[in-house]
């Protein structure tokens, strides 16, 4: 008996970890019936992966039988692996004993489609019901939903679930055709949009009747795999942004591409693409907490983000016009765009500067890192630099040091000789 | 030069900033009485913990601080970093001293110690919430030991119990003495008379139930099954989960074999 579901949760495990998602926050779900769990404000990471993921749930495909064929996914039909599936009842068993004994949030539920889409979301729902109504289990549930599947059991979903999400996994419609040629944009858009419609309504139904259905209180996120088609990092980002405007989305994630597969649809590459997925994620940060628009981070002439220097240094350095930032006197929207300046030392230093002028001991006791800050700013007038770098300049000498004794390209040689090693 | 000495409370450190107003008396030192060494120099002034006095201190500060600021104030204590009561008087002292609000001078020593301090100890009550794993004896009490680096077990005590409402769960600070039961009703503070071996780790074989070492078994085999190998980033890791926390984590224990 624990033979058979160990075997079951190393396959379905093994299967679900290349989706990204892992958030357990944003849910309202109150322990008001004395039941077990409660998901309201912050979510919590139990455990980190030996990759440095945060494990928040337990993140399990309910069966990894599939009848379409996506060249990315390691779950594709025409994949020689080891095939399983779940019982409902398994699933929930699995959940409220983990959860009990504090090792998860919760439970995040994808699945391969087997029959038809309408079949599997049907389990899904099913699965999410039970743990709802018959364990009384409030913490938190991400289901996602099946390309395909129909208005009503996605719309059943959202009563049970905190979170929904639809990956769209391909960045634009033409990779999609190629790789996974079974799905179309259109069904994977379409109950996106319907997800977005149920959640503004049930907010004002919300506003109306505080009795009213509460409809997926986390919102709805989805994942873009990067690295598996050509898309290059403006595309990318151009549509995360659109995705966030327009579909009023909490999150997209971004999946560097684990080569799963040596299909000839895609690329060859032997290391998944992990500094660029993490450039596009701090991109994707600067959007959502930075007030930054897509159109000032990537365009045209820049359409990749460079893997060297984050974004917002990026844009600094191209930028320098604005500077220098007078922090005693700046807006904090201003002192956001200070590269090496956060959101918690922005705020600080709003704060602090209400008592006394500032200098840089202030900034230094109050944990400000001026590394790549201290180009940018200043503090009563002063300045820490005596000179005005060139853009270039600047770039080196954070990249490789003050004294920048050695030249760039030879750190980039012992780095590539590195990874030979 | 006055040293004064108090019994370790909260409320006792209260009556301490009460006593010092009272004699306009500033102290040069606070100590604990078990640990205050005798003085050649200056005056010690042994301070008797008093309800009413506590009382007085902390609702002027409620007129004067947010009630965020209180809570920081109160982490302070339970930092039990060496100097934590100066820190403290000098910032109720402060915020008494000052016609505006002092919530967020960083440019005052005092209130951006209090600032980190707290840090430091939300970080440990977070990572305490996250890391506390039960084990569910044969009496079906879910347990779990704790060593935590500061003293925490009275701020993560409310999200257990509203968590864990239909369990009845313990947790045990093992360097400090004392636990929180739930009994299904409410949680109280408990201190065993025999103590815990020291020490962490798994409670005896025949004081757990046989499906704990199943799910234990099943949380290692799905830790394991949810790393991406080719991701493998140990720094990032340990960044995440410091090795002195792992003798928490029945996922970093080792793996039985079947």
């Amino acid at each position: 008996m624990n033979e058979k579901i160990t075997e079951k949760l190393k396959i379905l495990a093994d299967a679900a970890k290349y989706d990204v998602s892992c958030s357990s926050s944003g849910g309202k779900r109150k322990n008001t019936n004395k039941g077990l769990g409660n998901a309201e404000g912050m979510g919590i990471c139990h455990s980190y992966t030996e990759d440095g993921r945060c494990v928040s749930l337990l993140k399990i495909l309910l069966t990894n039988h599939c009848i379409y064929d996506c060249a990315y996914c390691v779950t594709r039909k025409s994949n020689d692996i080891k095939r399983a599936a779940f019982t409902v009842q398994e699933v929930v068993d699995l959940t409220i004993n983990f959860y009990r004994r504090n090792y998860i949030e919760g439970l995040f539920l994808s699945s391969g489609i087997f029959s038809n889409p309408d079949y599997t979301m049907e389990r899904l729902v099913r699965i999410a019901k039970k743990l709802r109504q018959e364990e009384k289990f409030n913490g938190y549930i991400h289901l996602k939903t099946i390309p395909g599947a129909s208005d009503e059991l996605i719309k059943e979903a959202g009563l049970y679930a905190d979170r929904l999400s639809v990956n769209i996994e391909l960045p634009s419609e033409q990779s999609l055709v190629k790789l996974a040629p079974e799905k179309n944009y259109t069904e994977i858009l379409l109950p996106m949009s319907n997800i977005s419609q149920q959640l503004v309504q049930a907010k004002e139904e919300q506003k109306l009747f505080k009795s009213a259905p509460s409809f997926a209180p986390a919102g709805q996120s989805t994942q873009l795999i990067v690295g598996a088609s050509a898309e290059n990092d403006q595309q990318i980002l151009q549509l995360s942004s659109d995705l966030y405007k327009n579909y009023s989305l909490k999150r997209v994630y971004y999946s560097g591409y684990v080569p799963v597969s040596a299909d000839n649809r895609l690329p060859i590459i032997t290391e998944p693409p992990i500094i660029r997925e993490n450039r596009i994620y701090q991109a994707d940060w600067l959007m959502r907490f930075y007030g930054f628009d897509v159109k000032e981070i990537l365009d045209d002439q820049n359409p990749h983000l460079d893997l060297d220097i984050d974004p917002k240094l990026s844009w600094a350095l191209r930028n320098r016009h604005v500077f220098p930032v007078e922090l005693n006197t700046a807006d904090y929207e201003m002192i956001l765009r200070v590269p090496g300046i956060g959101v918690k030392s922005a705020k600080k230093i709003v704060s602090a500067r209400r008592f006394a002028a500032l200098n840089f001991e202030h900034l230094r006791q109050m944990g400000v890192v001026l590394k790549r800050a201290k180009y940018f700013i200043t503090c009563n007038h002063k300045s820490l630099q005596p000179y005005d770098f060139d853009s270039q300049r600047i770039r080196n000498k954070i990249l490789f040091g003050d004294g920048a004794l050695r030249s760039p390209l030879l750190t980039q040689q012992l780095d590539l000789f590195k990874q030979v090693g | 030069m006055y040293f004064y000495t108090y019994d370790g409370s909260f409320e006792g450190l209260l009556t301490v900033v009460f006593e010092a107003f009272e004699r306009k008396a500033w102290p040069t030192a606070i100590a604990q009485e078990q640990v205050a060494q005798p003085v050649i120099f200056g005056e010690t002034i042994v301070v008797v913990t008093d309800e009413e006095k506590a009382q007085r201190v902390w609702k002027g500060l409620g007129k004067r601080l947010s009630e965020a600021a209180l809570h920081q104030l109160y982490h302070t204590y339970l930092w039990e970093q060496q100097g934590f009561e100066q820190i403290i008087f000098d910032y109720i002292k402060l915020a008494f001293n000052s016609a505006q609000t002092i919530e967020g001078n960083y440019t005052a020593p005092c209130v951006l110690q209090v600032q980190q301090a707290a840090k430091q100890v939300h970080r440990e009550k977070h990572r305490m919430e996250a890391f506390v794993r039960f084990q569910k004896t044969t009496d079906e009490l879910y347990y779990a030991h704790i060593e935590p680096d500061f003293n925490v077990l009275p701020l993560i005590i409310r999200h257990f119990t509203k968590r864990y409402a239909d369990q009845r769960w313990a947790i045990y600070d093992t360097r400090r003495c004392y636990g929180a039961f739930y009994d299904l009703q409410s949680t109280q503070f408990i201190t065993l008379d025999v103590a815990p071996r020291k020490g962490l780790g798994v409670l005896p074989e025949s004081a757990v139930m046989e499906e704990e070492h199943t799910y234990k078994q099943l949380w290692q085999v799905y830790f394991d099954h949810v790393n991406i190998p080719e991701r493998k980033n140990p720094k990032l890791h340990l960044r995440h989960i410091p090795k002195r926390y792992w003798k928490y984590l029945s996922e970093k224990q080792p793996r039985r074999l079947a």
